[in-house]
């Protein structure tokens, strides 16, 4: 229905809110810049924080389609930009053959065709309808290996591709271009020049509560507030090797939906703490003492409000 | 003086006026701010402050937290940089901007981790930079901030007097030739790349078909390739505690030295705290790399905290540096003051998370060394390569211990163990 570009920070927060996004406003900042400025943008931060959903949010409102690039080790060309359908090609020369009309000026031309190219995800982006630009979600940059990145840097400054049979493959609008990082690599400082950086945090309290109220409505206000309450604190009390991220508070709500708590208590907690802790030390960090006194705290500080 | 630094203020109707036309003195103060920011470390370039006034343009100037958002947007691309920036955002924005006190810059609300740490080191920085900044003509610091920013700058210095002797030019020369023959006890790692190659180990099929094409696909001449094969990344944590005083000069050259010839090293040192020296060590010239170094790190020569220190490695970096196969390259003697459990645990974890853990202790110089002290014993069950490093002196012996055969039939650290019985 629109997909027009929203037209101040206001319209991008509202945008990212009627997505289900619950953003900060410095996010949305950076996103109506990175969306003004047609420059990509770079978000980094722990797992589970809602990195890649900022993309999907963004496609879904802006009605563009989303193209996604998953990055691996040893990702390549044929594998990301392009690839010429070998097989194809041979057929096209056999048939011509046969057609006896094997002219060969015309065949080296038509077998070097835009019908032999398989496109990937790339150079998808790069080719849209007038004023469609789509979405291009590079994600988990850090996984690629520092070859793959060398080559977005012409793709995300000029977005441009060359291919070698074909020419310079030009977009006429440069795709809207989210790259998400876990920070498992440093990635190269020529490439964040490039683009608007953005550190994803874990919400606080309000936004959390926000963000559970839309994507677990079912878990009741009480409860919201029992388990953001419960989270936040693990979050900044203990030590851990892997703090929750948001997507795990919402796992956790769902999971304590689904088993008819309406309240937290100790047992439940100590049942169902791996929804929201994946390593073990972090599990047996949290002894039942702990809990039972960090639960008494947060339901006294409930009650008094 | 005073009319100057009112110009640099963001509310009130002056600024309203200038919004349109980036021009202005506005244009102006957004050049000496990343100015400054570059002075207090911040790679900062020419594109990037045409970038800023570009974005204001767009975001406007009405909303302080808007263009806060948007220089930050622009300046800052990465974490660590963000206290620098707000702390030189509040000192160079504010209403009495250059003339409030500099020192006592402490933002009320972070959601950092280590606040009042970052933060002091933050103020300390930009309060440098203000002093190494030129400042815009016609702005001077009032003489009460001027012995405020002297306070803070002195007491950085303070923290970093260490100094280092200086490397001589053949100590140089020599320590170059055999860095260069240099063979880590770590071999190549594949990639899941290939490369083109006539004794390849298997049919590239792509480059083969299309070879084939040439003749209209009547003649298949096998095109070969084989894995790419590249050295590992390395993080090098070394121990600069007073125990390791007489060492630690050696190994940052050594970890500088290596940093040239390869170029995934990430370099990190403790004491009693933890810091990364990686960005340092970039310095082409060896001396103002360790100069650099000496500039970061606080706790030279103090005791050592290897289990604390391990587990912020472990909690903070581990999962940015030891991504991609990492060799850890631990240099300590393993004399420790924390608990010997926690440092059997961290360890453990450490080589968990890595290709390879290799330690390195100077303390094997004697030949009659052995596994006794407690820390020692606790941290041996998990490296997976135990060196000796004979009567160090210079990089060579470094690289010798590390290449050489004399102690490869006790690397491993069971016999070590075994060995004290």
């Amino acid at each position: 229905m629109h997909s027009v570009l929203p037209d101040s920070i206001e319209q991008t927060l509202a945008m990212l809110n009627s997505g289900g996004y619950v953003a900060d406003r410095p996010l949305a900042t950076v996103l109506y810049l990175s969306l003004k400025m047609k420059r990509p943008i770079f978000l980094e931060g722990e797992a589970g924080v809602g990195k890649t959903e900022i993309a999907k949010v963004l496609a879904e409102q802006l009605r563009r389609p989303l193209i996604r690039l998953q990055c691996y080790e040893g990702l390549d060309v044929t594998s990301a930009v392009y690839e010429w359908n070998y097989a194809a090609q041979i057929l096209e020369i056999r048939l011509s053959e046969a057609a006896g009309g094997a002219d060969r000026e015309h065949l080296s031309k038509s077998i070097y065709d835009d019908r032999f190219l398989i496109k990937r995800a790339l150079l998808q982006a790069l080719e849209c309808e007038e004023g469609l630009a789509p979405v291009l979600l590079i994600d988990e940059l850090d996984r690629a290996d520092e070859a793959f990145e060398a080559y977005l840097l012409e793709v995300l400054s000029e977005f441009q591709i060359t291919i070698p049979e074909l020419g310079t493959i030009k977009a006429s609008e440069p795709p809207l271009v989210v790259i998400t990082t876990n920070r498992t690599r440093e990635i190269h400082d020529a490439l964040k020049r490039r683009c608007l950086y953005h550190w994803v945090d874990y919400p606080d309290v309000a936004r959390e509560l926000e963000i559970l109220a839309s994507k677990a409505p079912e878990a009741g206000d009480r409860l919201s507030q029992e388990i953001v309450s419960f989270v936040q604190r693990i979050r900044s009390d203990k030590n851990l090797f892997k703090n929750p991220g948001v997507a795990e508070t919402i796992d956790w709500a769902t999971a304590l939906v689904q088993l008819e708590k309406v309240s937290l208590d100790e047992d439940t907690i100590s049942d169902t703490l791996g929804v929201l802790l994946k390593y073990q030390d972090d599990i047996s960090a949290i002894t039942g003492e702990q809990t039972a006194s960090l639960l008494s705290d947060i339901k006294a500080g409930l009650d008094g409000l | 003086m005073m009319s100057d630094g009112e110009e640099l203020k963001l509310e009130g109707v002056e600024v309203a006026t200038l919004s349109g036309a980036t021009s202005g003195k506005f244009a102006e103060n957004v050049l000496h701010f990343g100015r400054l920011l570059r002075v207090a470390g911040l790679p900062i370039g020419p594109t990037r402050i045409v970038d800023a006034t570009n974005a204001l343009q767009i975001t406007g100037l009405e909303n302080k937290e808007d263009v806060y958002s948007t220089l930050h947007a622009v300046f800052v691309s990465k974490r660590e940089h963000h206290a620098v920036f707000d702390a030189a955002f509040k000192v160079f924005w504010s209403r009495n901007t250059l003339l409030g006190n500099v020192s006592g810059v402490v933002p009320p609300e972070q959601n950092i981790t280590d606040p009042l740490k970052k933060q002091d080191a933050a103020s300390a920085r930009i309060a440098n930079a203000l002093m190494q900044h030129v400042l815009p003509s016609g702005i001077q610091l009032v003489r009460e901030s001027e012995i405020a920013i002297h306070q803070a700058s002195s007491r950085m210095e303070a923290l970093c007097l260490k100094d280092f002797a200086q490397m001589d030019n053949n100590e140089l020369t020599e320590a170059k030739r055999v860095m260069a023959d240099l063979v880590l006890p770590v071999s190549d790692v594949k990639t899941r790349r290939f490369t083109p190659a006539t004794n390849g180990d298997r049919i590239d099929l792509r480059k083969t078909i299309r070879a084939s094409l040439a003749s209209g696909g009547e003649w298949m001449v096998p095109v070969y390739k084989k894995r790419t094969q590249i050295k590992p990344p390395i993080v090098a944590l070394c121990d600069i505690s007073g125990s390791m005083s007489q060492y630690s000069r050696l190994f940052l050259h050594f970890l500088h030295a290596l940093g040239e010839r390869q170029s995934r090293v990430q370099s990190f040192v403790f004491g009693t705290q933890l810091t990364n020296i990686t960005r340092a060590l970039k310095h082409k010239d060896p001396d103002d790399a360790l100069d650099a170094c000496s500039a970061l790190v606080k706790d030279w020569s103090g005791g050592t905290r290897i289990a604390t220190s391990l587990k912020l490695f472990n909690r903070n970096w581990s999962r940015r540096v030891l991504g991609q196969g990492a060799i850890v390259l631990l240099i300590t003697d393993g004399l420790e003051r924390d608990s010997e459990a926690d440092i059997g645990f961290e360890t453990e974890r450490l080589q968990k998370s890595c290709r390879q853990l290799i330690w390195l202790n100077p303390l094997l110089r004697y030949d009659g060394f052995e596994a006794r002290a407690s820390g020692v014993r606790a941290m041996l069950p998990y490296v997976d390569q135990f060196r000796a490093v004979h009567s160090l002196d210079a990089i060579a012996d470094l690289c010798d211990s590390l290449t050489g055969e004399q102690n490869r039939q006790l690397s491993t650290p069971v016999d070590w163990l075994r060995k004290t019985g």
